[in-house]
């Protein structure tokens, strides 16, 4: 200990415990100053998360109602012949019962203005319920019918009355129409079931998102058939069974670095090898669901080596010791002790999935397509590429369909999540 | 009919198993003992007819087609296709198959309808041909699996090792994804250059990738220097990490120090919520919320901002990094040993010094590795820019003018029809290639310093 | 059973009370982690805590320089005073408290940072140095007075977690020094060390005690033997027994510390 000498040393500072001096008050300004900054930067987190959320429940909620008109329609044999069904002049039937509603209309030189009241789709409303039941032929039925975008923005206030006449899309003879219809008690407000039974549609009165839902389905459906089974028996094959060589280090990184690759190469993949190579259909659900698994595959197989790697080596060696196989220790013990952690991951890959948009689009998911598939070879959109198309849309009546078509996609995305966090949650181990 | 061979290949496996089940129980019975369990025969017979047979179908689904294709091309009568670009012959192709789908348009030439014929004699023969191939196919191996029913026959290990050989296919089938990424890149890559020289496009400043679509349409010959697409993601990638960078981290040095248990209940699963709000809707806000706020801010204060500039995309961009770098940074932070944090305190620093001068440097490779994956996020996002971004391509480092970025011009050159034989559509290619390089680096690099910097603390 | 140990001749004078602590009781959520505990700690004096492991003596050792504050669930109760002022007291800040308690931890953990910054880490934030020089100075010294200068003095600028365990705890020490704090804790601070550090980072203890008034937890009764002047047996949450060393190895009073120290229970 020759180098123990007091030479220099600091003498022991003899201060009262609670007395402050102005140096630690300085330090502990510091650190208020950066709890400050961080709950700054979590309070603009929040604030942006609630500017987003409450934008689009603005805008989306208009659409989940739908102004309707109530008509009398009288279904005159001269227009819809029986033997002639399913085609008939129904639009002019239509037409005809909303300007008997409407006393102060002029019947011909103003039809055409009438008729703009009601959605271009009206008719096919009264030609189902006629080509159902035929023996309405000949009857006075009432009906209710969407009215045009046009008018539905005016009810629902998007086109505000005091806007000069020339910057607004409804002119003051149609409010005046339409104000009488209202005085009539003929125009409500129901829920809007077609946004979610409807397919895609020019007017966006009628337009709904069957077929994107439907596509959605189908792609999921092929993305988790085919991601699935794959990403677990590779994570098994890594975890339990790959010697710890050159290969299956180059297979590692190779997995992680696919979960970072940018999805819209995935989408260029597909494009060229799927469509333009292999000669799959464009649109397809099926082709969507492919790339989509590729994407997936990586998410499973990390979820699933991370669920594998917390099963403890005890119960391993517990079912070796008894003479087990070292496949039955993984398939009978490993696995299904791990298998909440991996529908856990499962799960939330499934909801990335399904959010992804840009490899859909290059794909072609995002086509004009009136009906839904009824398999997932036959072109379909999706929600994510719906949703894209409808915010591409010029139309007023777009807009709030584009957030209620967001709203339906957050509600799924959070179901699934917390189904996930609940499987977390609920069958979590601490070993 | 394919679901049809899939149904027959299911039901052949499930009668295999039965039969091989059959058998060794009657060998048991018979007061031999089995190497194997009855039910590791079974297996092991299901296994050898799912496996082959499952991998004949795909093999048939991916390869008929186009030798179909090929086969009705080939039969058109000679010359048909003289002189015709591959837009044309597509076009050709596409009208004989919707003949062939019984959907007729106008009044279709003798030629076109005999080819539709025997586009449809060739259909329904695949369809019988497989059908028959996948019996025959069945039926052999299930007969010869039957045959290795035998005492002695080791049916664990056969089963097993055919699970085993599966499994591992799994885990390589990654690297055919990758191998097929670079393959596809590569070959269309290499064929844009074969008609843009390369310089033009690694060091062009002008990208107007419009091709005349007639001979005498007077219209630019295209120009495909990619330098203002490059130029316009990094303009808005900035933007992106600067907002990020400085609210990601300050949230999780919170997190990470200051929060009371309860706050970080409440904050974990809402960050998890940003970070699962899909990209489309973010676009979708940038073009709702933040453009038309951005636009009129810069109305009142007499700056002229148009509506689809780097700020708006690259601004909610950066909203989207948030939960990704602060998870990132506070992985990073709470891998920094509790001794190192508890040195500091009780040297008598404060909580700020502790994290500011200790935890904070000692994180440091993690959270760089975290802020590398985000900028390669940020150059490989799509959705925000294909919405919020514009699409002309402009030499300009300033937020507020509109700029386009890469991955917006992949997504436009190839919305709608593509012909792979025209410099616009490959372009598209090229642009992923640069894009696939690049992040793959930065990946490369962030997922090696983070590893490292985990074995440091393990 | 000691014959075959080296001792350190003790000085046998009393010194005065530096901590005293009565009826400390500390709670982690629903565990009663210490039970009503009281101890004097004299000044310039090594205090030794033993007992097997579990029993509670790092648990109390934190209570003294309020480490324990940094966890959310414990709960400390009853009065500790340091020089006759309560430590407890919500006057006191924690921060102030620790530069004068300095605490040394089981494993070693130096900062990922030059050996020179790790000890002047202490000073610099305290502001115990006006100039560089200064600062050289107090990390010369500190680094001497933990024995260990003479093996870094020429790579002060080479990263401390690059040192060997022994020296890599040395370095702690020089740290917890650097501050001229008036307690030094040491939370089992040989546990993960060979016996040539071990023997090493003993002798410094001895030295020490010039000093400072020296609080060391260890599981080992050997060293609590060779070390301390002054020994507190824990058991279950409860001090056992407290006394001069001599009379805890030699003749101890309860029961308890007799099957410990003839290794019964432990």
């Amino acid at each position: 200990m020759a180098d123990t000498t007091n030479m220099g040393a600091p003498a022991p500072h003899r201060i009262s415990l609670t007395e402050r001096s102005p140096a630690v008050a300085r330090r502990k300004r510091k650190d208020l100053i950066l709890q400050g900054f961080g709950l700054l930067a979590i309070f603009i987190a929040f604030a942006v998360m609630f500017l987003l959320f409450a934008s689009l429940i603005r805008t989306g909620h208009t659409a989940f109602v739908q102004t309707h008109v109530t008509l009398d329609v009288y279904v005159d044999p001269a227009e819809i012949p029986l033997d002639g069904l399913p085609r008939g002049g129904f639009q002019d039937v239509v037409t005809n019962a909303l300007i008997a509603k409407l006393p102060s209309a002029d019947e011909d030189s103003e039809r055409r203005a009438v008729r703009n009241i009601i959605s271009n789709g009206a008719q096919f409303y009264l030609r189902d319920r006629v080509v159902a039941d035929p023996s309405l032929i000949g009857q006075t039925i009432s009906i209710k019918v969407p009215v045009s975008d046009a008018y539905d923005q005016l009810h629902k206030g998007s086109i505000s009355r005091d806007t000069p006449e020339a910057l607004r899309r409804v002119n003051d003879e149609g409010i005046a129409w339409f104000d009488e219809l209202i005085a009539d008690g003929a125009i409500s407000k129901p829920l809007n079931f077609s946004l979610i039974t409807n397919a895609d549609s020019r007017f966006p009165e009628l337009a709904g998102l069957r077929g994107a839902l439907v596509g959605s389905f189908w792609a999921l459906l092929t993305c988790f058939v085919i991601a699935f089974p794959t990403g677990i028996g590779a994570a098994i094959y890594l975890e339990e069974f790959a010697p710890k060589n050159k290969v299956s280090d180059l297979i590692e990184v190779n997995i992680n670095n696919l979960a970072a690759v940018p999805s819209v190469v995935f989408g260029l993949l597909a494009l060229a090898v799927f469509l333009n190579y292999l000669g799959m259909p464009r649109s397809a659900p099926f082709v969507g669901g492919l790339t989509l698994a590729l994407m997936t595959m990586p998410t499973i197989i990390i979820a699933t080596r991370a669920a594998l790697k917390a099963v403890p080596p005890s119960i391993r060696e517990a079912a070796l010791g008894v003479g087990a196989s070292k496949q039955q220790v993984v398939f009978q013990h490993v696995l299904p002790l791990a298998m909440p952690g991996i529908l856990t991951g499962t799960i939330i890959g499934l909801a990335q999935a399904l959010g992804e948009t840009a490899p859909l689009l290059l794909i072609g998911m995002n086509a004009f397509i009136t009906s839904a598939a009824s398999t997932p070879f036959e072109a379909a959109t999706a929600l994510p590429t719906q949703i894209f198309i409808w915010a591409d849309s010029p139309e007023r009546g777009f807009v709030s369909r584009t957030s209620a078509a967001i709203l339906v996609l957050l509600t799924f995305l959070i179901f699934m999540n917390g189904i996930a966090i609940y499987l977390r949650s609920k069958f979590e181990r601490r070993w | 009919m394919i679901l049809l061979a899939f149904i027959i290949l299911f039901v052949a496996a499930a009668i295999g198993y039965v039969i091989n089940i059959r058998a060794a129980q009657a060998i048991r019975d018979g007061g031999a003992p089995l190497h194997s369990l009855v039910g590791f025969h079974g297996m092991f017979s299901a296994l050898v007819v799912l496996v082959p047979v499952f991998i004949l179908i795909l093999l048939w689904i991916a390869l008929a087609d186009p030798l179909i294709q090929r086969l009705v091309a080939a039969s058109l009568p000679e010359g048909t296709f003289d002189g015709l670009g591959t837009g044309a012959i597509q076009l050709i192709m596409a009208e004989i198959n919707s003949l062939a789908g019984g959907r007729v348009f106008g009044t279709p030439e003798d030629w076109k309808i005999e080819a539709a014929e025997r586009l449809v004699g060739y259909e329904r023969t695949a369809d019988i041909a497989l059908v028959v191939v996948v019996i025959i196919a069945v039926i052999a191996l299930i007969a010869f699996a039957r045959r290795t029913v035998i005492a002695e026959f080791r049916a664990r290990q056969g089963s097993e090792g055919i699970m085993l050989r599966l499994m591992a296919f799994c885990a390589i089938f990654a690297i055919f994804v990758t191998i097929a990424i670079v393959f596809a890149l590569v070959y269309e890559t290499s064929k844009f250059f074969s008609m843009v020289p390369i310089t033009e496009f690694l060091f062009g400043l002008n990208w107007e990738p419009q091709i005349p679509i007639r001979a005498d349409q007077i219209a630019a010959e295209g120009a495909f220097g990619a330098v203002p697409v490059f130029l316009g993601t990094l303009v808005i990638a900035s933007v992106a990490l600067i907002v990020a960078i400085p609210i990601g981290l300050m949230t999780a040095i919170y997190l990470n120090e200051f929060a009371s248990r309860r706050v970080r209940s409440v904050v974990k699963p809402f960050l998890e919520i940003l970070a699962g709000v899909p990209t489309v809707v973010y676009g979708f806000f940038a073009i709702l919320v933040v453009a038309p706020w951005l636009r009129s801010t810069g109305a009142s204060l007499g700056i002229d901002v148009a509506s689809n500039t780097a700020l708006a995309a690259g601004s909610v961009m950066g909203i989207m990094l948030i939960p990704f770098i602060s998870s990132f940074a506070d992985d990073a932070l709470s891998a920094v040993p509790q001794s190192l944090r508890d040195g500091a305190l009780a040297l008598g620093a404060t909580r700020s010094e502790t994290m500011l001068n200790v935890l904070v440097p000692a994180a440091i490779p993690g959270i760089v590795g975290g802020i590398l994956l985000a900028v390669s996020r940020a150059i490989g996002e799509t959705m925000i820019v294909v919405m919020a971004a514009g699409l002309i391509a402009r030499m300009t480092i300033n937020p507020l003018d509109s700029v386009t970025a890469v991955t917006v011009q992949i997504v436009t050159l190839l919305i709608g029809d593509t012909a792979f034989d025209n410099p616009k559509t490959l372009s598209a290619f090229a642009l992923g290639m640069m894009l696939f390089i690049i992040t793959l680096g930065i990946n490369v690099l962030a997922l090696r310093i983070v590893r490292k910097y985990r074995e440091i603390y393990d | 059973m000691m014959d075959d140990l080296r001792r350190i001749e003790r000085t046998a004078e009393m010194n005065d009370t530096k901590i005293s602590a009565k009826g400390v009781q500390v709670f982690y959520g629903d565990t009663h982690a210490i039970k009503d505990v009281d101890v004097q700690i004299g000044d310039k004096t090594v205090t030794a805590f033993i007992g097997p492991s579990g029993c509670g003596k790092s648990t109390f050792l934190r209570c003294l320089n309020r480490m324990n504050d940094t966890i959310d669930i414990c709960r400390v109760q009853g009065s500790i005073t340091m020089d006759g002022q309560d430590i407890y007291d919500p006057r006191v800040d924690p921060v102030q408290l620790r530069a004068k308690v300095g605490m040394v931890f089981q494993k070693p953990n130096p900062f990922p940072k030059s050996i020179y910054d790790n000890v002047a880490y202490g000073p610099k934030i305290h502001g115990l140095a006006q100039t560089k020089a200064d600062m050289d100075v107090i990390v010369e010294a500190s680094l001497r007075r933990a024995a260990i200068w003479n093996e870094v003095k020429d790579r002060l600028d080479a990263p401390g977690t690059g040192l060997s365990g022994g020296q890599q705890q040395r370095l702690c020490i020089a740290r917890a020094v650097a501050t001229a704090p008036e307690v030094l804790l040491m939370d089992e601070p040989c546990s993960a060390l060979d016996p040539i550090a071990t023997a090493q980072i003993e002798e410094l203890i001895d030295e020490l005690r010039q000093q400072f008034s020296v609080v060391i937890v260890t599981h080992s009764m050997q060293q609590a033997a060779r070390v301390s002047q002054k020994t507190a047996f824990f058991h279950l949450g409860n001090l056992v027994e407290f006394n001069d060393t001599d009379q805890i190895f030699t003749n101890p009073q309860d029961p308890r510390t007799e099957s410990y120290i003839t290794g019964r229970i432990g």
